[in-house]
This record gives C-alpha cells, sequence and structure tokens, in this order.
C-alpha cells in the first residue's frame, strides 16, 4: 500500500511526488514508470539529444542522490494496465496490483502514428530516449530526412537535421508551420526561417504514401510530388495515454476529465500531458502539452492531495529553440486575429509582440527576447 | 542555503525571476539565468525552493548548509 501511486514517472509524475516532500508529506509515496530509465526530460530530445551536443544521460531529471533522498518508491519498468477505482488499486503488466490512498495519473501520451508508414524500415516516431537513440544511429548514415508534420516537435526535428548537414523536407497540410500554436503570421515567419535555413518547406500538402524498396522507404509520395528520404520521422501530433483507464469509470475525451482542482474522481488526479481540466479563469476544459504545465500542474495537485483544494489557473507558457532563435510564447494564441510588435524588429529576429484578440491581448511572444517577453506577459488579460 | 546553477541546461523560460527576483536575473541577449545571490537569506529560502521546483530545464540546484540537497 502506498499513500499516493503515481503512474508516469516522467516530468509530471516527478514533480508531483518532489512537490509533495517539500510541502512535507510524510506518506508513503511510489512512483512507477514504464520505461527502463530514471525520469529524463524531454524537451532536449529533439534538440541537444538528437544533434548529439547532449548525451543520454545529461537528460536525468534529478541526480541520483537527490532522487533518493526524496524517499519514494521509484519502480522502473512497469506498465499499468488496469485501474480498480472502488478497491483503490492499479494493476501492473504481470498482474500484480498496487493499492493506493491516493492515485495521480501522469501517463503523458502516446505519438500518433500514420498507419502506411507504422513500422516501415526507416519511418520513426520521436518521444522517448530509445526513440531518439535509434533516430540518431540512423541519421548518422543517412543524407535525405522528411519530416513529416510541422508542428513544435517536426519543426525542432527539422531544425537539428540541419545542423547535422541533412537535405530536410517538411510536409504538412495546414498552411503554415505551428499555425496552431502560434497563428497564421508567425507561422509565416518559421516557414521563411526554415527555408532560409535551407529546408524545403511543403505547406498545404498532404502526405500520401510511402515508397517502399527491400523493405525500407526511399520516397515519400505527397500531393506536392516524390519526395526522396533515406529516414522519415512522423511527427503529427500525439494522443493522452489513456487505453489502461477505458474500463476504470473515469471520464476521458481527449485526456483524463478533471475538475477545476485537477481531480478525475475521489482520491484520483490527473496531471501533465494526459489532464484535461477545468481552467476556471478561462472558463473552459484545457489539455495541455507542454513542459512548463507537467511542473505547474504537479505542483498544484500535490497542493490538492494535501488539503489546499486550490484551482489551477496557469497562463499557458512554452518554448521552442530552432536554429538561433528560442522563441517563448505566454497565453494561448489560438484565437488571435491581430499581432502587434512591441519591440524590436522581427526583420532581425529580435522582437516581442503581443497577440490581440477582439481588442484583448491573448498571449505574447518572443524571438531572442526572454526578458522581453517574460516583461510583456504581465499584458495578457486573464493572468493571475 | 546554497543555490548553484547548472547553467548549460537552462532554457530562458524566466520562471526563476518570477519566483525569486532577489535571487535570480536574466541576462539581456539569451535570457540565460543570472544568479544574484549564491547563499540567499532565510527569507528567501521558500522563493528560491520555489524556483527550484518550477525551472522547467531542472537547472537550478538548492543545497541545505551541510551540503545535502
Amino acid at each position: 500500500m502506498s499513500d499516493v501511486l503515481v503512474v508516469g514517472a516522467s516530468a509530471a509524475g516527478l514533480a508531483t511526488a518532489e512537490s509533495l516532500r517539500r510541502r512535507g508529506f510524510t506518506g508513503s509515496i511510489r512512483l512507477i514508470g514504464d520505461e527502463v530509465h530514471q525520469p529524463y526530460d524531454r524537451p532536449p530530445l529533439s534538440k541537444k539529444v538528437l544533434s548529439g551536443v547532449w548525451g543520454a544521460d545529461q537528460t536525468a531529471l534529478r541526480a541520483p542522490a537527490d532522487l533518493a533522498a526524496l524517499d519514494i518508491d521509484l519502480v522502473l519498468s512497469s506498465r499499468a494496465v488496469s485501474v480498480d477505482v472502488r478497491r483503490q488499486e492499479v494493476v501492473v503488466s504481470g498482474g500484480r496490483r498496487l493499492p493506493y490512498g491516493d492515485l495521480v495519473i501522469a501517463t503523458g501520451l502516446a505519438p500518433r502514428r500514420l498507419g502506411a508508414f507504422d513500422g516501415l524500415a526507416g519511418t520513426h516516431v520521436l518521444r522517448t530516449l530509445d526513440d531518439v537513440e535509434r533516430l540518431r544511429a540512423e541519421l548518422a548514415a543517412a543524407e535525405r530526412l522528411i519530416v513529416l508534420g510541422a508542428g513544435v516537435l517536426g519543426c525542432e526535428i527539422a531544425a537539428t537535421g540541419r545542423q547535422l548537414g541533412l537535405g530536410v523536407t517538411v510536409v504538412d497540410p495546414a498552411p503554415v508551420p505551428m499555425g496552431a500554436q502560434v497563428g497564421p503570421e508567425i507561422g509565416e515567419m518559421l516557414a521563411g526561417l526554415h527555408r532560409a535555413n535551407g529546408v524545403e518547406v511543403l505547406t498545404g500538402t498532404k502526405a500520401e504514401a510511402p515508397v517502399v524498396s527491400n523493405g525500407r522507404i526511399t520516397e515519400v509520395l505527397t500531393s506536392a510530388g516524390l519526395v526522396a528520404a533515406d529516414v522519415v520521422v512522423v511527427a503529427v501530433g500525439s494522443t493522452p495515454a489513456t487505453d489502461w483507464l477505458e474500463d476504470s469509470g473515469l471520464i476521458l475525451d481527449d485526456g483524463v476529465v478533471c475538475d477545476s482542482r485537477c481531480r478525475a474522481a475521489d482520491n484520483i488526479y490527473a496531471v501533465g500531458d494526459v489532464a484535461r481540466w477545468w481552467h476556471e479563469r478561462q472558463a473552459r476544459s484545457v489539455r495541455l502539452e507542454n513542459r512548463t504545465n507537467a511542473t505547474e500542474q504537479g505542483l498544484a495537485v500535490a497542493d490538492n492531495i494535501m488539503g489546499a483544494n486550490k484551482p489551477y489557473v496557469p497562463v499557458p507558457y512554452f518554448w521552442t529553440d530552432q536554429y538561433d532563435i528560442r522563441m517563448q510564447v505566454f497565453g494561448d494564441l489560438s484565437g488571435a486575429h491581430t499581432i502587434r510588435v512591441l519591440e524590436g524588429d522581427p526583420a532581425t529576429r529580435k522582437f516581442v509582440a503581443a497577440a490581440e484578440s477582439g481588442g484583448r491581448v491573448v498571449g505574447v511572444i518572443g524571438w531572442n527576447s526572454a526578458r522581453g517577453v517574460r516583461k510583456a506577459r504581465e499584458l495578457i488579460a486573464d493572468r493571475d | 542555503m546554497q543555490v548553484e546553477i547548472d547553467e548549460p541546461r537552462c532554457v530562458a523560460a524566466g520562471h526563476c525571476v518570477v519566483a525569486a527576483p532577489e535571487v535570480f536575473d536574466q541576462r539581456d541577449d539569451d535570457g540565460v539565468v543570472v544568479l544574484l545571490d549564491a547563499n540567499p537569506p532565510d527569507d528567501e529560502h521558500e522563493h528560491v525552493r520555489e524556483a527550484a521546483l518550477l525551472c522547467p530545464a531542472a537547472a537550478i540546484i538548492v543545497r541545505d548548509r551541510g551540503g545535502a540537497p
């Protein structure tokens, strides 16, 4: 029996466990993860690890001694397969039952796959440390990389591919890269950035089918014609990893549905990429796939397990590094109509801009302007 | 309390500056963290611990007197 059982040993799960200890929680905490590795950080995978600048060990979220000092029962290589909410037990692969007082669901995301490409030699997804090691090994002997999907991950992989000296093509049916995260104007600037760095950016283009020779992908047939490839990365988004909760009775709807306290049911919380909760200040249901949310929501859930009974009302934040650009975004740009430059100049790739909707600032964006964008965060209308 | 920065990890999110502005700042050019006070006074400890927890790059290391993390 553990007083708190956290399922998922990545950033969100670890943040919850660590925050409980920092808040003085003295009960037992068990943290289970389905990978073999100690808890590690994912944002570097598509950048510093894929490029080879960092070794795998540099992604560790905590040094072994610091992890040990938290007095957490960390169980790795253990996959949760179901939960019995009445008996308060999680069943893991092999059939072992783990009883809990409070359950924290932190199982994150599974990469979306494209049927025709799935399992084909030369095609990859990128979510885990093992994924990146496999991809890096293949890129070392490759000349041509195709990235299917121009979201944040796809754009970062394309940039790293260029850094490694590969010919890179990005294919996405949307009109601009990262449109869902940054809107059409900034998306167009990103397309220009990638083109200026030698990437073939095929937006408005569908990947139709792989062309296979001797069991290996050699080309991709797209709606804009054939593109040659040694390696193809499928980066077309992810889905919340909730398969194991299907018969649990918990409400699943693009994530584990929670109240404003990140509570899915009595004694059950969800945290990180997998959690969909009621954002009281935005008055809507929200699920965030970003690194900062994993930590902030972990803190919030730890507080609520300890009885704080506080709503979780973050200002969303993400960053991405591509070539010599560090882009940082606070807020939610999806409904923005206008981009207004506040300082700097987009032409010099150093600027801060406000994204506005109906006369309100709904988000701020910075390119190579970390201080400026942090200060501009104050302009967001629904901020704390 | 002893504060250390693992500077190559820093991703310039600036969350530490919001949590503990007396202890952390950011460089003007690239936003990387600047440690203003490696031995912050007692009334800053809670803010510093919050900053270390919030850091999305796990780049802030906090040690209590005696060396324990």
